[in-house]
């Protein structure tokens, strides 16, 4: 009974977001208040049912119902109850329920937090989410209904995946399309100003913070992602650049070039084009990824001779919604007005080369991404683009990317004397070159090009950034002139914007010590056996059988020591074996520190109570969390800023003598 | 008209992605073609499945249409398969060579003798080596290969009647009646 | 069924991102075909078609085997040598992180040949003869593979060009601020009656 309610339940949703997508947006286009507002309503009725149906899946687990077909494939009654929640996400039919659950929560949410915007933009906005959700929505009804039930009901369900019965892994997938779905926000802004011809700095101020908190959730869920599979997966890995993790890094990467340019069209009313562009492709980037993973275009057990339906449907969906934008974007783009004139070096063409970078970046991912796809269409044979390509072509485009990092925050708008700006960063420059020299030559190690390069653009942009704040300081003196800094307006999106930088530099530090002096060391041991890594000790005291609760395991203590002797960690990596999908898990055995992580993961049995075993000393690994965390930081920061905090709308023109004043000032 | 038709271009670079994601619908990813189609097959000796003291080399192949199929008996698969090879075999049309692949002798024969043996012989390739040389990477893989030994088709996954009808029977024709 | 993989529970290893591939349709159609078989009929049918599952699922562990070598150097040429080579039945995977029979094997011949003393591209050529492209994970750079490995800089010159092309074309334009019906919009918008503490940043 409660599946088949959820399931209508869903249908409901769907009249909603029909309800959604047409009638606030005709009202809007006719001015007929009645229905415009009307969008409102039927988001939060939306909403509503999509909780309903989502509850409904959710109680199908908890209570181990096996008539439901989703639930007999992924749901076992031996599972612990936060993973009985999160397997409702684990697989294609109730990750794509999350999805429309997540896309509707944003869709109430603009509803909510936007009452101040003017009533037609909030319908267009509310309706082109609508538009999505219908989408989606049909797409669960017709090709992937998690609620399809199964006769004769099986006894026992066959259980979520091991490697998912992880809590990283349980509340990745929630953050992750929080992120992505957080996108359609600002391209529903983007549709709407389109729609009504009035791209402005209005438009930018208004779906600013939108995007800074989806860019926000799309860090932390890359971030937890590799984070996940660094503990889980038993290798020590974070990042493969699989199509997979491609798929989440692109939208991120065009999300950022998007914050940035939403910046330059608030504050100077440039770019609108590119700004409007950007919004429009990040979002469909979002899609791009949720075909790429779910049609099996480039990995996975391939059969759409099987089922082509679901493959279809979505190309075809991201025919409309993509292609339709696009058009209207070719339609309405040509009437945008060019923004204020700015100078061949200024502010405004330093944060455009940033956005060019970026999108250079994300093409040629995407490119490398869909390679072997286009080799094998156009008959040019098999290839595998992986790792080593895309490691290559990302260290060399980036370091120019953190280079005007650098150069960026210290710049003015409009006109910038180079000389001038050369003066300020003599200092900064003198810092990174020499330090990455220094850390270059064979003073502390072997010496390592990698390392002075990373240490060089890690403090080129800490430097700069200190240099940034000696400035801003210089003016806002004592202690009293800087808590009224932090709390004046546009000092959110500064000390973020500083925080989110730093996060960059502490990542290339981490990413960059991991990758060069990571050690590690395949080993056979025996119990009381120890063996010497990276400075340490490594006893290796046996292993013994545990039980879990729905999985066996061996587990193994390995005791750390450091140079004089002291014990530093006791490990106890396991391998597990779950009851149900006999497969064979490692649990590594991981002692975290802020400039190294010893991590230990235990192979096979030899025989004698000999077990062969991974050992890694990985140093500053922790710092490429931590640089995502900062930069999450600094994003949210940023969208807290109080500007962003919209006074009522006031129908009365504003005061001549504010805008005369602005204008002799020229700046925003 | 050319500044709007600027506007245009990311809308078609939109489609001719479009275009190839649909393409990509229908290709499988996984399936890896082999590069020795149309090089001569690689040479091997190896032990026969039914008698361990005899061998089998590439040469035994040669002179005449054969046709490679790697098996083994842990590959379920290859059970499905077999009735289509048994069917090949009742044509006559060609020999049918097996590379018994990383199994186990006794398993092996027992498997022929219970679902019949279609194979004109069995090579036994205990540690895969030769099944390196020839590029397996999942069984069942099944090569044709012409009067000179030359590899001219390669099929990957279980042999099916349609496969059968529609690719290897037409080609095993062409193959015969060139010289 | 597609080929199968040489040995069923064979990959171990995976990045995370196949893990996301649990979320794959790719694997669900296989239920529904065999739903529509008739198969899955019973709990037995849903347990082995868990385990079938499985096995074209990846899974978590470490490959630990061990070779001997001579130097510590050798046996990072020879990790860094199989982790850019692709094996064909963990297709996320590199041999230095499978655990499918075919990779161990492959690893086995790789080091057989390292230790008769050839060299990289003797290796990389053994394997590119039997398997194809397919198996280096960084493409070789030949007339083929130019759209992948100049791609990017040529991208980089057009978006370079075109950046250069708007800046010129926006310092021609004499527009000034932004207009002045747009200020008013944002500050009654806004509400500002001030706007002096809304500098830059």
């Amino acid at each position: 009974m409660i599946p088949e309610l959820g399931q209508f339940a869903l249908i409901l949703a769907l009249c909603m977001s029909l309800v959604l997508a047409t009638v606030p947006m005709i009202g809007s286009l006719n001015n007929t208040p009645g229905w415009v507002a009307l969008a409102r309503p039927a988001a939060l009725g939306q909403f509503t049912f999509l909780m309903i149906s989502f509850g409904c899946l959710v109680n199908a687990f908890l209570t181990n119902d096996f008539s439901v077909l989703y639930v007999a494939q992924n749901g076992n009654s031996q599972l612990p109850d936060i993973y009985k929640i999160s397997a409702v996400w684990g697989a294609h039919e109730g990750s794509l329920l999350l999805w429309a659950l997540t896309l509707g929560t944003w869709t109430v949410a603009v509803s909510l937090f936007s009452r101040k915007l003017p009533a037609e933009v909030l319908a267009r906005v509310l309706s082109v989410m609508g538009m999505v959700s219908i989408g989606f929505i049909s797409f669960l009804l017709f090709t992937s209904n998690p609620f399809e039930r199964i006769f004769p009901v099986p006894l026992e369900g066959g259980d979520l995946n091991p490697l998912l019965q992880d809590f990283g892994l349980a509340i990745h997938p929630p953050m992750l399309y929080m992120g992505y779905v957080g996108l359609s926000v600002a391209f529903s802004f983007a549709i709407a100003a389109l729609i009504g011809g009035k791209l402005d700095a209005a438009w930018a101020r208004w779906s600013r913070p939108w995007t800074l908190i989806a860019w926000v959730f799309l860090t932390l869920g890359i971030g937890l992602g590799s984070w996940w599979a660094y503990y889980e997966l038993g290798w020590g890995g974070w990042w493969f650049w699989d199509p997979v993790e491609n798929a989440s890094f692109m939208p991120w990467l065009v999300a950022t070039a998007l914050i940035h340019s939403l910046a330059v069209t608030e504050k100077r009313g440039a770019f609108k084009r590119w700004t409007v562009l950007l919004a429009l492709t990040a979002f469909s980037l979002s899609l791009l990824g949720t075909f790429l993973v779910r049609s099996g275009v480039l990995t996975s057990v391939h059969s759409f001779a099987a089922d082509p339906a679901r493959g279809l449907f979505i190309l075809i969906f991201l025919c409309i919604v993509i292609g339709g934008s696009l058009l209207l974007y070719a339609w309405r783009a040509p009437e945008v007005t060019s923004g204020g004139r700015f100078d061949l070096f200024c502010r405004e063409t330093l944060l455009l080369g940033n956005n060019v970078l970026l999108v250079v970046i994300t093409a040629f991912i995407l490119l490398g991404t869909l390679a072997p796809l286009i080799y094998d269409a156009m008959g040019w044979g098999k290839i595998s683009v992986g790792f080593p390509w895309f490691t290559t072509m990302f260290v060399i485009f980036t370091p120019f990317l953190v280079m005007l990092m650098g150069i960026g925050p210290l710049a003015r708008w409009k006109k910038q004397d180079p000389g001038a700006l050369a003066r300020q960063l003599r200092l900064a420059l003198l810092v990174s070159v020499g330090g990455g020299i220094l850390l270059a030559l064979p003073l502390f190690h072997e010496g390592n090009i990698w390392i002075g390069l990373a240490v060089m653009l890690s403090l080129w942009v800490v430097s700069s950034l200190v240099l940034s704040l000696r400035q801003r300081f210089k003016y806002r003196k004592g202690l009293a002139g800087l808590l009224r800094d932090f709390g004046a307006r546009g000092s959110g999106s500064y000390y973020g914007m500083i925080i989110a930088h730093f996060g960059i530099a502490v990542f290339i530090i981490g990413v960059t010590f991991v990758t060069q002096f990571d050690v590690e060391q395949d080993i056979r041991m025996s119990p009381g056996q120890t063996v010497e890594l990276a400075g340490h000790t490594f006893r290796f005291d046996g292993a013994e059988a545990v039980q879990g609760p729905n999985y066996r395991a061996d587990r193994g203590t390995i005791r750390v020591f450091n140079s004089s002797g002291q014990e530093v960690a006791v490990l106890n990596p396991e391998k597990r074996t779950y009851l149900v999908q006999t497969k064979p898990m490692t649990e590594a055995g991981i002692d975290p520190g802020f400039t190294r992580d010893i991590y230990v993961s235990l192979g096979e049995t030899l025989g004698n109570g000999d077990w062969s075993l991974r050992l890694y000393y990985k140093p500053f690994v922790r710092w490429i969390w931590l640089g995502c965390i900062l930069m999450g930081l600094g994003g949210l920061l940023a969208a807290t800023d109080r500007r962003y905090r919209m006074a009522a709308l006031r129908k009365t023109v504003a005061e001549p003598v504010a805008s005369k004043r602005l204008a002799t000032e020229g700046r925003v | 008209m050319t500044r709007y038709l600027r506007y245009l271009v990311p809308l078609a670079i939109f489609f001719i992605l479009v275009a190839f994601l649909y393409r990509g619908l229908s290709l499988d990813p996984k399936r890896v073609p082999s590069p020795l189609v149309g090089k001569p097959m690689p040479a091997f000796v190896l032990p026969r499945l039914q008698d361990p003291a005899a061998t089998i080399s590439d040469t035994d192949l040669k002179g005449k249409v054969s046709i490679l199929n790697i098996w083994a008996t842990w590959c379920v698969s290859c059970r499905a398969e077999h009735e289509v090879l048994l069917l090949l075999a009742k044509t006559g049309k060609v020999d049918i060579y097996g590379l018994n692949y990383k199994d186990e002798r006794p398993k092996a024969q027992q498997w022929l003798l219970q679902l019949g043996d279609p194979y004109a012989a069995n090579a036994f390739d205990a540690d895969g080596r030769t099944g390196i040389d020839w590029g397996v990477y999942g069984a069942p893989e099944t090569f044709i290969m012409d009067k000179q030994g030359i590899i001219r088709h390669k099929h990957i996954g279980p042999l099916t009647v349609d496969a059968l009808n529609n690719e290897i029977l037409p080609l095993i024709a062409e193959l015969q009646s060139t010289p | 069924m597609k080929s199968e993989t040489l040995i069923n529970s064979s990959c171990r290893r995976m990045p995370a991102s196949s893990a996301l591939k649990t979320l794959d349709p790719g694997m669900r159609r296989d239920d529904d075909k065999i739903i529509t078989q008739g198969i899955l009929k019973t709990l037995v049918a849903v347990l082995t078609l868990c385990l079938l599952l499985g096995a074209s699922l990846a899974q978590a562990g470490v490959t630990l085997e061990s070779f001997k070598f001579d130097s510590k150097a050798e046996e990072q040429h020879f990790k860094d040598l199989i982790e850019e080579l692709r094996c064909l039945v963990c297709q996320n995977q590199s041999l230095v992180d499978s655990d499918a029979e075919l990779a161990h094997d492959l690893r086995a011949e790789v080091y057989d040949m390292v230790q008769a003393g050839k060299n990289d591209q003797e290796i990389v050529e053994f394997l590119v003869a039997r398997y194809g492209d397919f198996v280096l994970y960084n493409p070789p750079i030949k007339p083929s593979t130019y759209l992948i490995w100049f791609g990017p800089f040529v991208l980089l010159l057009i978006a370079g060009l075109l950046l250069l092309r708007s800046i010129r074309r926006q310092q021609k334009v004499p527009a000034a601020e932004i207009s002045a019906e747009e200020r008013e919009r944002l500050n009654t918008i806004l509400g500002n009656t001030t706007t002096s503490q809304d500098k830059d940043q």
